[in-house]
């Protein structure tokens, strides 16, 4: 625990607190279908480039508390967060090394992944949302990554 | 320390039990939390707890709007108070008007219900609840209100604004709940026709402006304009209270049911607050004469005793009145059941004009005849 890389722990809460309000905050209409999954965005950022071995439990809790204050099934979030933080992780040293937009595609696939189990047990609960739009929030959130992981490395990631 | 560990911190190597393992013990148990969930009533501690944790983020997120409300009240000019204060005046009158003619309606209506001891199911209280300016998932219609179990509020209670019904509470938290609007594609409501009294389904589509009213046979009498009013059936929604008005009625000759479009009459989109009523649900015994064949055990379903019969078929689809909540999904004769068969009875006196509910009504309902014909001798004097 002596030296670990990446944010500190209370910087951490504090972050995933900030992006659960960020999914929360209301946007104008236009905008809102728009609104990229910034708590995934986070717990990437912490599994890829922070690399805390806690990631996956941290993206366990987060997505527990996205799911409560969505009103969602509890545990969808969860179960699609830690599947997208286990692949993070395993592949960290790889994607570090990867050029901003290479990242951006990678992570791209790692939001679809995770949008897709969304999709997946809302549709085997028997609440499926069909429409088009919520595949929306991938894409924005693929292209919000390089500016956000610069944001997050420059201003967070300290020792 | 080497001056390259000093560059970058970044460990290469994880400590702790493998990732593997971590994730095999959370993904197993978020999966038995989904479980849980889908069978509601394991999880109600929990999600009363979460719901509680959740409620610093809607109150943070809420904040920053509600005192700019409170701001935008506090300076609003003397001009604009005079203008707002005189166009209350007028509304007020109106009201008043309006009032004078209720008064004695109610009255007689009261008179009415004595004589035949029915419920009075009308909104007995209410609270306000003013309703947070989160955004919670755009796909579906959900608010989040700042009223929980604490104030009262339980799960199913209705919730109305000043112009229509809104939509009901799905889960109460301690200080929050949740409640879920007409408009939700998952949300149903049993509903009447004020003109007409023939009773149908209205249904969200999920978008805020519009519901469907998609159970009405092809020669049902529906014009555009037509009121919907809530019929109480379900005993979720007290009965009588405006719900929508039809916007389109598309006849399509080779479908066997009208597709009706119909606008909410409640600002589902710009409402600051609703209301959460209590109201008087008890279903009405029938008389012990009566009993025998008037409510027969095991009506087909709430809906179903007074639809033509090609509509009872659909109409058995959607649970009435309940959110498609997991455990109610699917037809649910458990939640329809109990009141199935006695609501019918309450109410064509209870709600809209009765006469030509009861006339309207009585040729289709094959098996439930007798109540129809048994609750309109009492509604008769209203004519």
């Amino acid at each position: 625990m002596a030296r670990r890389g990446g944010a500190s722990a209370p910087l951490i809460a504090l972050l995933l607190a900030a992006s659960l309000a960020a999914t929360v905050v209301p946007l104008p209409d236009l905008l809102e279908p728009l609104r990229p999954n910034f708590v995934a965005l986070t717990i990437l950022w912490v599994c890829l480039l922070s690399a805390r071995a806690t990631g996956l439990l941290l993206a366990w809790m987060s997505g527990l508390m996205l799911d409560a204050l969505h009103g969602l099934l509890l545990g969808q979030n969860a179960l699609a967060l830690v599947l997208i933080a286990y692949i993070a992780l395993k592949m960290r040293l790889r994607i570090r090394a990867f050029p901003v937009l290479h990242q951006s595609m990678v992570v791209l696939g790692l939001l679809l992944l995770n949008e897709f189990v969304l999709f997946w047990i809302d549709g085997l609960s028997g609440h499926p949302v069909t429409a088009w739009t919520r595949w929306v929030p991938v894409l924005t959130g693929a292209a919000t990554w390089p500016f956000l992981s610069a944001f997050l490395t420059r201003y967070a990631a300290r020792t | 320390m080497s001056p390259i560990q000093d560059q970058d911190h970044r460990p290469l190597l994880l400590a702790g039990p493998s990732l593997g393992l971590r994730l095999v013990v959370l993904g197993a148990m978020a999966i038995a939390l989904m479980v849980a969930d889908q069978r509601q009533q394991y999880l109600t501690v929990v999600r009363a707890w979460l719901s509680v944790a959740a409620y610093p983020f809607h109150w943070a997120v809420d904040a920053p709007f509600s005192a700019l409300r409170y701001a935008s009240d506090a300076l609003a000019t003397r001009s604009t108070l005079q203008e707002e204060n005189e166009r209350l005046a007028v509304e007020n009158r109106e009201l008043k008007l309006t009032l004078m003619r209720f008064d004695a309606l109610e009255q007689e209506n009261h008179r009415l219900r004595e004589a035949r001891a029915g419920s009075a199911r009308v909104a007995a209280r209410s609270i306000v609840a003013e309703i947070l300016k989160v955004d919670l998932d755009p796909n579906r219609q959900r608010v989040i209100v700042n009223k929980g179990t604490r104030d009262g509020v339980f799960v199913g209670q209705a919730a109305l604004d000043a112009s229509g019904v809104f939509g009901q509470v799905t889960r109460a938290g301690p200080v929050s709940a949740e409640v879920i609007l007409i408009s939700d594609p998952e949300h149903a409501i049993p509903v009447q026709i004020n003109r007409t009294g023939a009773r149908t389904i209205a249904v969200g589509l999920g978008q805020t402006g519009q519901l469907l009213l998609p159970y009405l046979p092809r020669n049902a009498d529906i014009a555009e304009g037509d009121l919907v009013v809530s019929s109480g059936l379900g005993g979720v929604f007290p009965p009588g209270y405006p719900v929508a008005r039809v916007a389109e009625v598309h006849r399509d000759p080779s479908e066997p049911l009208l597709s009706v479009g119909a606008i909410p009459l409640a600002q589902l989109d710009r409402d600051p607050e609703v209301m959460l009523i209590w109201f008087d649900n008890r279903i009405v015994e029938p008389d012990a004469g009566a009993a025998p064949e008037g409510a027969p055990p095991a009506a087909p379903d709430a809906g179903g005793g007074t639809l033509a019969p090609a509509e009872s078929r659909a109409a058995a689809e959607p649970a009435p009145a309940t959110p498609t909540t997991p455990a109610a999904a699917g037809p649910s004769p458990a939640a329809a059941g109990p009141d199935g068969p006695d609501t019918p009875q309450a109410d064509p006196a209870a709600a809209g004009p009765p006469g030509p509910d009861a006339t309207q009504a009585a040729p289709p309902a094959g098996p439930q005849r007798p109540d129809v014909t048994q609750a309109a001798p009492p509604a008769g004097p209203v004519q």
